[in-house]
Order: structure tokens, then sequence, then C-alpha cells
């Protein structure tokens, strides 16, 4: 029951585009169609998953024995950009049909502070292993359901009149205003 | 002399990272929550980037060409640290309302982008200048847009009340749909800046200013032209 909370907390109360406002870039960047936002979603999903769960590992079993937890945000940084390789490398021999499917979006990941933020949340909160897993998919869930709404709507947003000065970014922006002031509807879900 | 003159002016005014790059944007939005909070985030920020740029230019030579970006990383992420912890140390209550965008500096891009466009290519003395200038730059932006936010959302600047006691504060400017909206109109005043100045120079919108190519560009009135002195020059004579 405590797992699940977590999850939901994640995905919806503290979602992590419209209330922390980590991973902007790829939310703005590639939410132009529900095709592209979907795949986008679906590889960040599994990334921040596995990365979580490495960087949880990883903590636990060498930066807390040896005494050298202060290293947390460099090694964090190098384990993510280098799992993000071996993911993509892993995927083009093990699994080519998933990995033309995700392919283009697994590199841009590797710059998106989503996956940094929730390895050091995980820290922050002192979750344990199962904890940062659940976590991780439930913050990657709530970054993947953002993102194809967003590009749902802007699907639409295509044949409004925008006024000449917002068109392009800052109606995306109005419209993730908006969004975010409805999942402030999600915050009496868990005190 | 000149020289370092000018990489503060350009930081400061011409390639400003908040207002004319739009770089950094995460924590932009995330932090400007109030005035001090602006602040502190800024100065954070330009110490890491001082240093690291400083780094990087001594280092330029020692650095393989194929490893670089690594590199970059692990020295800012080793500078982030350390400041940090002197953040935790020695002043504990920005340390506790930045939180988690402290070590978030790392993968901020306006750092790589400065230790790839600048540090890595000039001497250390001008390195430093870019650096100066480029987190003053980003400081101030953050703490206007946070200055903003704090007087109108809570009626305050830096914590003192500015606005009479019978003003109405509008809450939702430093709530999370505020950042969206404050930034939505920024962006929008710079398109309205960029498409008047390039109707008076004659030359059509569709060619932007930035010469760093259109990645992470969030103008997107120019529709993926590469911004070269031969596109205006072409433009100009079309039109």
């Amino acid at each position: 029951m405590n797992l699940f909370l977590i999850a939901v907390g994640a995905a919806f109360v503290n979602n992590v585009v419209l209330s922390q406002f980590l991973g902007l870039c790829p939310f703005i960047g590639v939410s132009k169609k529900v095709n592209t936002a979907a795949g986008m979603g679906g590889a960040v999903i599994f990334v921040i998953t596995i990365a979580s769960a490495v960087a949880s590992l990883i903590y636990k079993l060498i930066l807390v024995p040896l005494n050298i937890t202060y290293l947390q945000t460099i090694v964090f940084i190098l384990v993510i950009a280098a799992l993000v390789q071996f993911v993509e490398m892993f995927l083009k021999k093990g699994m080519p049909s998933l990995y033309s499917a995700l392919g283009v979006y697994l590199p841009l990941i590797t710059t998106n502070c989503a996956v940094l933020g929730v390895a050091l949340i995980n820290v922050q909160k002192s979750y344990g292993f199962l904890e940062s897993v659940i976590n991780g998919f439930g913050t990657a869930l709530g970054f993947t359901v953002a993102i194809v709404i967003m590009a749902g709507i802007r699907e639409k947003i295509e044949y409004n009149d925008v006024p000449e000065s917002f068109k392009g970014t800052p109606i995306v922006l109005v419209t993730a205003g908006l969004m975010a002031m409805a999942f402030f509807g999600f915050s009496g879900l868990i005190k | 002399m000149n020289k370092t003159l000018e990489r503060l002016k350009c930081g400061m005014i011409t390639e400003n990272p908040t207002f004319v790059q739009m770089l950094g944007m995460c924590p932009t939005m995330a932090v400007t929550t109030s005035a001090v909070n602006g602040l502190g985030m800024g100065l954070t920020t330009t110490v890491i980037l001082i240093l690291s740029n400083m780094m990087i230019s001594a280092l330029r030579n020692a650095i393989p060409d194929k490893v670089r970006i690594p590199a970059y990383i692990v020295i800012v992420a080793s500078f982030v640290t350390i400041v940090q912890f002197l953040l935790e140390g020695f002043v504990p209550s920005l340390y506790d309302s930045l939180g988690i965008y402290i070590p978030l500096i790392v993968v901020n891009c306006i750092i790589l982008g400065r230790a790839e466009s600048y540090a890595s290519k000039n001497n250390i003395w001008l390195s430093m200048f870019d650096g100066i200038g480029m987190g003053l730059g980003f400081t101030v932006g953050l703490t206007l847009i946070g200055i903003f936010r704090e007087l109108f959302g809570n009626g305050t600047v830096f914590g003192i009340r500015i606005m009479p006691g019978s003003y109405e504060p509008v809450t939702i400017l430093i709530l999370a749909p505020g950042a969206f909206f404050v930034l939505a109109c920024l962006i929008a005043v710079q398109n309205k800046v960029r498409s008047s100045k390039a109707k008076k120079a004659g030359v059509s919108v569709t060619v932007c200013g930035k010469e760093s190519g259109c990645e992470g560009c969030t103008n997107t009135l120019c529709e993926g032209k590469t911004f070269t002195m031969e596109n205006v020059e072409r433009e100009k004579e079309e039109s």
C-alpha cells in the first residue's frame, strides 16, 4: 500500500514536469504529435526505472560502505550517462523492435534532468531499493501522462488563432500552466 | 582590457542567458518563487560557472577531444559538490529552500554550453570574465523574475512589504502554474522584440539570431533555419 502511495504521489501529486519543473526541454521539444510524445514517454519510463534501480544499488552497495556519499552527484551523472549508452547498445542487439521504436529518443534522455533529479530525490528521501524503483517508475509515468496530454492539446492548438507573439513555445507554456492548475486537484489524494 | 569588458557586457546584456538565449529554464522556473531564492540560485550558478570555466580553460590542451564532454561534466559536478557543502555549512536557509536544484546545476545547459563554446577555446583570464558576465546575467535574470513573482504574488520584495495592505496578492504567481505563465509572457515579449527588430532591418522573421544553431532554441518563429551572416544577406536581397 505504501508503495502504491509513492507511485501515485510521484506520478500525479508531485508531477515531475508540472510541479517540479524537471525535464522541461523534452516536454516542450517532443510534444508536437501524440505518437512521438508516447514514444518519448515510453523511453523515459524505461530509462528512469532502470536508472533509479542502478543508482539506488550503487548508493547502497558502494557509496555508503565506502563512506563516500558526498560523491553522489558526480557518480550519479556518470552512471546515468553510461547507462543510457549501454541501454541503447543492448536494445540495438537484443531487442531490435523496441530499439526502432525508442531509438531516436534514447540519446535525448541523457540531457533530461529528470533522470538525475529522481536519483537524487530517492537518496534525499532515503528510499530503499524497491521504493526507489517504484518512485522512478511513478515519476516517469507522470512525465508520460503530462507529455501525451500536452501533445493531444497541441494537435488541437494548431487550428486555433493564437496571437502572433504567443505562437510556438509561449502558448505551450500557457497550456502547461493550465495543466499544472488542473493537477493541483490531485494534491488532496495524499496527506 | 577591452576584451574583458566586452565579455562582461556580452554575458549581461547582448547574450543574456535568461532573456536572450533562454537557457537554463528548469532552475529559472523552479526557484524564482521569491527574489531571495532567485538571487541565491543565480550567485551559486555564477560561482560554479566561473570556477568551471577557469578549470576547463586551464585544462583545454590536456583534455582529449573525444572525451571532453564527460571530462567537463566531472569538473562541473566536482565544483557543484564543493559549493553544495559550502552552502549547507554557511547558508543553511538558502540550502534548504533551493534543495534538489543545487545538485541539478550539473545539468544546467548554461554551464556546459559556455564550457563547450567559450572556455575550451580561450585563455583562463578571458574565460573567467566570460563566467562572471554570463553568471551575473543569469543572476540578474533570475532576480528580476523573482522580484516580479514575489511582488505580485505575495506583495513583498526580498521579504519587505511593498504593496499596501489592501492589496490582494495573486497567489497563483508564486505557485507552479505562475512560473509557466510568467515564462510564457517573457518569451512572447522576446518574440515580439525579435520580429519587430527583424522587420526594421528588412529581414524576414524566419532567420533567428542564434549562432549556436537550433539545438535547445526556444524561438519557434525561425522554423529551423540556422543563423549565418550569408542567410541574413540573402534574405535582405530577396526582400
